[in-house]
């Protein structure tokens, strides 16, 4: 669906990005990763034709960005960081100017504020909703004329748990309709969530990348399990014949209150990778 | 052509609820109703008030309407939407250009409800040119502002100068041929005499001048930065 290689960007004197590559498949939720000024929304830029890289090839749909027709661009649907809503026209109007554009049924419009939580708000000028609200809206305008392929660009940055968890639910029924997401974020959690790989991006380099279970699995240099027990004590035990013995007693004795293999983080991976926290600037 | 049409709607809906620009629309046909029908003074020109707001109005509704759509658009982000969303640049200017430019020939109709029926179609067309270049201006301004505050600086003192130099150069000679090389000025002369008979080719030649010069200044704006 999408292809990247070799992508390199510099603004003046300074490099953005450096021999990017990846290819994201046909219904998958892809997500780039990386902390505030990594050069993710300068690939996600790249990727959907608003900026040229200076090296390498960026091709979806099997074409090169810069020679998508008018079609294939109707098949794409874009989320940038500041949500770009018309503040003083309703929810409903919002909608409106781009099922014109794109030729979308106007019948369709409740649908969609249905399916974001907003069809109480129809009516409601943009400028009178929340963030939140205002986040779904932009989610509703960009799934409307059913895209095949979504590019969030931090699609819950500073927005309340329940309305990520209300923005996650939405992502997810998009990708079982068949919908390939590229998302970027520096929210550990949300990638571990939603995507089937991710790529951690630091200063421009792609440092680590894969299944987000088989990163932290390969960064299990521990090999540790945490457990807690029923008295209140705390212990870990490396991985070995006579730490699965003692534990198989445990257990029996009923002892045990919690068990946790302690794999690392996204977190703690990319922290490993670079020295640095992916939500250090937040 | 489709898209430029959305974009007149979405932008008719917006201004219905946006007061900035609204006002900018009405208040010198307001004006001119108000003032033609309550002031009389004895030896005042016909018309005095038309012809003075008219030129006003050309020189201020449509630099600082189209200055302040396209650069809100930028700020809020909502160009940027419009464009990924396939919307060319050029559908979205000429949208945003033909609906100030039609919404101004409204007010123009307003105002020419006073003059005599005969006059009316050529008050009309003087108007509509005069609309053209300034929409044209207020695009250049526009599109090289990064927001409304940059749009605004910018358009005070471009609208200031079309707009009060015709009416200054009424009282004072030497303002009056500086003036005169302002398209606003030339049309207001055109407006005074309500023919184009008698006019010199120096003052045409002005007006082409005028208006070449801001087709210019907006291919090169255009052409350096874009709707980015």
């Amino acid at each position: 669906m999408i292809c990247c290689k070799g992508v390199c960007k510099s603004f003046s004197e300074k490099q953005v990005l450096s021999g990017i590559d990846f290819d994201i498949n046909s219904g998958e939720i892809f997500g780039l990763l990386g902390p505030s000024g990594a050069g993710k929304t300068t690939l996600i830029k790249i990727l959907t034709g608003q900026l040229s890289s200076d090296k390498g090839s960026v091709s979806v749909f099997d074409k090169e960005v810069s020679s998508l027709s008018g079609e294939d661009k109707k098949s794409i649907g874009i989320m940038m960081d500041q949500f770009g809503v018309y503040e003083r026209l309703s929810c409903r109007d919002n909608l409106k100017i781009f099922a014109d554009i794109y030729g979308v049924p106007h019948d369709r419009i409740r649908d969609t504020l249905e399916q974001v939580g907003l069809k109480d708000a129809e009516y409601r000028s943009a400028a009178n909703l929340s963030k939140g609200m205002r986040a779904r809206l932009a989610l509703a305008r960009v799934f409307m004329h059913s895209p095949k392929l979504i590019f969030l660009d931090e699609p819950t940055g500073g927005l309340d748990p329940q309305t990520m968890r209300q923005i996650h639910r939405i992502i997810l029924e998009k990708k079982e309709k068949g919908c390939t997401v590229f998302l970027t974020t520096h929210n550990m959690e949300e990638a571990y969530k939603l995507c089937d790989r991710v790529a951690l991006l630091n200063e421009g380099v792609i440092v680590e990348h894969g299944a987000p279970e088989d990163i932290c699995r390969k960064y299990n240099h521990q090999k540790t399990i945490k457990m807690h027990f029923s008295s209140g004590e705390d212990i870990q035990m490396p991985h070995s014949p006579e730490s699965a013995e003692r534990i198989s007693r445990l257990l029996s004795e009923g002892r045990i209150e919690t068990i946790h293999s302690s794999e690392p983080t996204l977190e703690t991976v990319f922290l490993e990778l670079t020295g640095r926290k992916l939500e250090e600037d937040e | 052509m489709r898209n430029s049409l959305i974009i007149i709607k979405k932008q008719l809906k917006d201004t219905l609820r946006n007061k900035t620009v609204l006002i900018q629309f009405i208040l010198f046909p307001v004006m001119t109703l108000i003032m033609e029908n309550a002031i009389r003074i004895d030896g005042m020109p016909e018309f005095f008030f038309t012809k003075l707001f008219s030129v006003m109005y050309i020189g201020m509704a449509p630099l600082t309407s189209v200055a302040s759509i396209i650069s809100e658009e930028k700020e809020k982000n909502t160009l940027r939407v419009l464009t990924m969303a396939n919307v060319r640049p050029w559908q979205y200017l000429l949208g945003v250009g033909l609906y100030v430019w039609s919404i101004c020939m409204l007010g123009a109709g307003v105002m020419a409800t006073g003059l005599p029926r005969g006059d009316v179609p050529f008050y009309l067309s003087v108007m509509a040119i005069g609309f053209a270049i300034s929409v044209l201006a207020g695009a250049c301004i526009g599109i090289y502002s990064r927001n409304q505050m940059t749009a605004t600086s910018l358009v005070m003192p471009v609208m200031l100068i079309f707009a009060f130099c015709p009416m200054l150069a009424m009282f004072n000679s030497s303002i009056e041929k500086v003036a005169r090389f302002l398209y606003t000025q030339q049309l207001r002369s055109i407006m005074d005499n309500m023919t184009f008979r008698g006019m010199r080719t120096a003052d045409i030649f002005i007006l082409f001048i005028n208006a070449m010069v801001m087709v210019f200044l907006f291919f090169i704006t255009f052409r350096k930065k874009g709707l980015e």
